[in-house]
């Protein structure tokens, strides 16, 4: 009994779900406890006064908008290696979910900046290269629904993804390269990871955990949707034929 | 592979447009943009290296869908997938026919309009440098594109949807490196990570590059 009997169609839908329902449950629990802790019971930072609170939003965001795209280079790679459909369909059900993440993090990251930097939107380069991110995953999920035949689809995808995960993080380094060229010492950082106190370090890790299951959960629900899609497609075929 | 180099750039000088395209299309971009942003001299040759990069980009992309999409409607892919020829070679000579077509013509011509844009004096050399190293990677980069939307009907938005990101890269080293030819600054390191850029998609991507043809003609 190896690993791969469990992505057989059939048995992936028999154990995704109580494991989705979970994972549902989970999620709301952690962000539930994880933001209204962090919202209403950890002190203002004395520099940033209660606008550091997005953080449980955005830093979680910001992880899970890449830890997305790392999940479908690898479903893309068992694709192309053990060709599992499940496999690609799990990574195109995770790309608009990436996608919102994105998004997630560059919109609470402008309502940051506007009272912190005095401005929505700075060329700094985690900025820029997150924009860069989002580009990515808008081209990914554009691809998907330009191919009709769907292993064409998956295939053509899979090789996108891989190249773009190559593309994606030769623009980090370059965009990092960029900034420094154009205005020198920009003392912009958004690391906040070193400078955390433990007060927001805990609801932090909460609102990750919330964050981590919520994808986990979105993304096995979209992928049960594509094969019962697909289910239904290969009905209706036999129909047609019959 | 020469013999296959030489059709495809008789066919691009020959079959109407695909060659003089490219560099009409640069010409009037890099003429739109005083247009846009006024013509005072300081703010054009401030932003005339970025500009001119972009342009060419530009038109590097306009000429994409031309690289694999015939071959593909009448066949003769088909028959350069079995012929002796590796994918992997045919990806190769198309980028570089590309190449010679869209970006040399390119590099030539970017001094010219640098002046249009009175680009600083010290940064022609390493405008054009930057173009040489640059545009092979963009000519590259554009053929994998090609080759993914090779199949569709409607590819030519969606193949810029899916280079322009990739091109970023290319760009922000290109630009960069006569940026700072121009402000005085030593460009060596922008150029090298342009080589680099050139070198490696030239080293890997034929072969994802024929992996995508494969598919496609599957």
């Amino acid at each position: 009994m190896s690993i791969w009997e469990y992505a057989n169609p059939t048995k992936f839908m028999g154990w995704t779900a109580p494991v989705m329902r979970a994972a549902f449950w989970l999620a709301g629990l952690c962000l539930a406890v994880g933001l209204i802790w962090g919202f209403f019971f950890t002190p203002d930072d004395f520099r940033q006064g209660s606008t550091v609170k997005i953080i449980y939003l955005h830093v979680p965001a910001a992880l899970m908008a890449i830890n997305a795209w790392i999940m479908m280079l690898a479903a893309s790679l068992i694709w192309v290696v053990r060709r599992h459909h499940v496999s690609a369909l799990a990574a195109r059900a995770a790309a608009p979910v990436g996608l919102v993440m994105t998004l997630i993090a560059l919109f609470t990251g402008g309502i940051w900046g506007q009272p912190m930097w005095g401005t929505y939107w700075a060329w700094d380069p985690r900025l820029t290269s997150f924009l860069i991110l989002f580009l990515f995953y808008l081209g990914y999920i554009a691809l998907w629904e330009a191919i009709e035949d769907p292993d064409t689809a998956a295939d053509l995808t899979s090789v996108l993804c891989m190249v773009g995960s190559v593309f994606a993080i030769l623009s980090r380094y370059a965009v990092n390269f960029w900034n420094q060229g154009l205005h020198q010492g920009a003392s912009l950082s958004l690391d906040k990871e070193e400078n955390v106190a433990d007060v927001f370090w805990i609801p932090l890790l909460v609102c990750i955990a919330g964050f981590v299951l919520l994808f986990i959960a979105l993304v096995l629900m979209r992928t049960r949707t594509e094969i019962r899609a697909r289910r239904m497609r290969a009905l209706q075929a036999r129909a047609q034929r019959a | 592979m020469i013999a296959l180099l030489r059709r495809d750039l008789r066919l691009a000088v020959r079959a109407g447009g695909g060659f003089g395209l490219g560099l009409a299309f640069f010409l009037i971009v890099v003429v739109l943009v005083p247009f846009g942003v006024g013509p005072e001299t300081e703010l054009l040759s401030r932003i005339a290296p970025g500009i001119l990069w972009v342009a060419s980009l530009l038109a590097a992309l306009l000429s994409l869908d031309r690289i694999f999409a015939l071959d593909f409607e009448d066949g003769s892919l088909a028959l350069l997938a079995t012929s002796p020829l590796p994918m992997e070679g045919v990806a190769l000579v198309k980028a570089t026919a590309h190449w010679i077509t869209t970006g040399l013509p390119l590099t030539i011509a970017a001094p010219i309009l640098g002046f249009l844009l009175s680009l600083a004096p010290e940064a022609y050399v390493y405008l054009l440098v930057s173009l040489l190293l640059g545009t092979p990677a963009l000519s590259m980069i554009g053929t994998f594109g090609a080759a993914l939307t090779v199949g569709l009907r409607r590819g030519g938005l969606l193949l810029s949807l899916l280079v322009l990101p990739l091109y970023v890269p290319t760009l922000i080293f290109g630009a960069e490196a006569v940026r700072r030819g121009a402000d005085g600054l030593d460009p060596t390191g922008a150029l090298m990570l342009l080589g680099g850029i050139t070198a490696g998609t030239f080293a890997l991507l034929p072969f994802a590059t024929a992996a995508v043809l494969r598919i496609n003609l599957r």
